[in-house]
């Protein structure tokens, strides 16, 4: 048994397209993973697939050595493991603390909801001037940071991220991977990220991950991938 | 006299309105419009009916019948609906194929309420008065039982508005009718939630059916028409929005109670479909509607 998150064979069909296709990967405990791909490489069908909102066709996926196949997603997020979806990440008809209770609704320790509340406005700050505001009155970069921060309010161990670059003005990526990257060293969590935006993701990931039409093409540190100019030109893009 | 036919607008528009609510609630958290509700609502007070039968007490019948009708709303939904959408989950049928089943299901439930008590029209009385309050030598069409609907009608409503703004299950509920896959994210256990919505659903329509009854007639049928209004209704109001069912009730109600006095009631259905006309084409996601992308 390995701690952390490990997939093993893992493969997702869509009719007949295999949108997955015989992957393994494993990411230890308080690491920062981050997936490097282009649309249609996978990426995002990895992510549906391990919080449990599509089934895969093969293999098997486990969080410290429990299986997490098989379990819904709100089940997942009491084992600790919490999904934040691409784009369309918060209820944009319900305000922003009614977004942030969310977060904590399935939990019993109600005195820890709300320390983990004021920890989550304290490293979003902005989200505390607009409780009260309806989400969709949020521009896309408080948007993401409004659904980061009900994640936290869950206690998460594992965050998986859907491309949080998604549509965002370079300074807000900026500062949106700088707030990942502060929970990965603060809290301990264990992030896996998936991301179009190579050269962000990888600033702050401990290891990169390379997929390109379903299969995995190359595993190493940022600095490897970076220093791979082939790499770089076929599956980077700069 | 205008006073009078207001009260008796208000009267029947409550009971619209709770209708209204009951498709509200259902299709908000399943996105189907339950032509069953009628049956649900019309079976639940043939159980109060029963209850009232036995017990000689209509007050001890009535919160009975509002809890079989929350358990038959739960019941369809954990018995019908589930297994219907998880089998019909793509193509054409999976949009059109639970609300025809909806209908199957209103034909069942009226059967199954012919064989049981019998298709002959049976009084499940009130103790309270359905004459008239009187003014000095003056007898108002309002009645203490049309007080009773009103107030038992305005109460559920309020019910159910504090729980949907002031609870956490309120707050499940919403995120759950708005985005699903979100809510189920955040760790909401959508589909006992959408359960709950249908619960909540049956109480409403068994709460209508129960305080209605006493003022004419109780027959397998006897809701069919009360649907009719309480769907316009819902229509008016947008479907999605509670606000919504109970300002479209209370039009409809008010508008039906004018015309039956000053015009006649060979036309009050007439109005109301052509009502409902109007405003499907001038506003299509109804006057508290928001204008939505159906989902895929």
């Amino acid at each position: 048994m390995k701690l952390g998150l490990e997939v093993i064979d893992f493969s997702v069909e869509y009719g007949a397209v295999r949108a997955i296709q015989d992957l393994s990967l494993h990411v230890v405990p308080g690491e920062l993973v981050a997936v490097i791909g282009s649309n249609g490489s996978g990426k995002s069908t990895l992510i549906r697939a391990l919080s449990g909102l599509i089934a895969p066709s093969h293999g098997s996926a486990s969080w410290n050595g429990i299986s997490i196949l098989g379990k819904k997603p709100e089940e997942l997020v009491r084992q600790g493991i919490v999904h934040i979806s691409e784009g369309k990440s918060v209820i944009p008809e319900l305000t922003v603390a009614e977004n942030l209770a969310l977060g904590g609704l399935w939990r019993r320790d109600k005195l820890d909801v709300a320390i983990a509340t004021q920890e989550s406005l304290a490293i979003f700050p902005v989200l505390a001037s607009r409780l009260g505001q309806r989400a969709d009155s949020l521009s896309g970069g408080e948007r993401q940071m409004l659904a980061i921060a009900r994640a936290l309010i869950s206690r998460p161990q594992l965050l998986l991220l859907d491309e949080p670059s998604l549509g965002l003005a370079p300074l807000i990526i900026e500062q949106i991977f700088l707030a990942i990257s502060h929970l990965q060293s603060q809290f301990g969590l264990t992030v896996l990220l998936v991301e179009q935006n190579a050269m962000s993701a990888l600033k702050i990931a401990d290891r990169g991950l390379i997929l390109n039409l379903g299969r995995l093409i190359k595993t190493g540190t940022p600095a490897e991938l970076l220093a791979d100019s082939q790499l770089r030109a076929a599956y980077l893009g700069f | 006299m205008f006073i009078d036919t207001l009260l008796i607008g208000i009267s029947s528009g409550a009971i619209y309105s709770l209708m209204a609510l009951a498709l509200v609630l259902v299709w908000r958290s399943t996105r189907v419009v339950n032509f069953a509700q009628s049956g649900q609502a019309v079976l639940s007070t043939y159980i109060g009916y029963e209850i009232c039968l036995h017990t000689h007490n209509y007050w001890i019948s009535l919160p009975l019948a509002i809890f079989a009708g929350a358990i038959v709303g739960s019941l369809v939904d954990l018995l019908f609906m589930r297994l219907l959408i998880s089998r019909a989950k793509s193509g054409p049928i999976a949009e059109i194929a639970p609300v025809i089943a909806t209908l199957g299901l209103l034909g069942l439930i009226q059967s199954f309420i012919g064989l049981v008590w019998g298709n002959t029209f049976q009084q499940y009385p009130s103790p309270l008065s359905g004459k008239g309050f009187t003014f000095g030598s003056h007898v108002i069409p309002f009645s203490p039982q049309n007080l009773f609907i009103v107030i038992a009608s305005a109460a559920v409503l309020a019910i159910f508005g504090i729980i949907f703004k002031y609870t956490d299950l309120g707050l499940a509920l919403r995120a759950a009718s708005f985005q699903p896959e979100i809510a189920q994210l955040a760790g909401v256990r959508v589909s006992r939630v959408r359960n709950i919505g249908w619960a909540f659903a049956g109480a409403a329509g068994a709460v209508a059916g129960a305080v209605i009854t006493p003022t004419s007639t109780l027959s397998p049928n006897s809701l069919d028409l009360l649907f009719v209004s309480g769907f316009i209704a819902a229509v008016i109001g947008g479907l999605d929005s509670l606000v919504g069912a109970v300002v479209g009730g209370l039009v409809l109600g008010i508008g039906f109670s004018f015309i039956l006095q000053y015009i006649g009631g060979s036309v009050t259905f007439l109005v109301g479909f052509v009502i409902l006309m109007v405003v499907l084409l001038i506003r299509p996601q109804g006057i508290f509607g928001h204008k939505v992308n159906r989902r895929a």
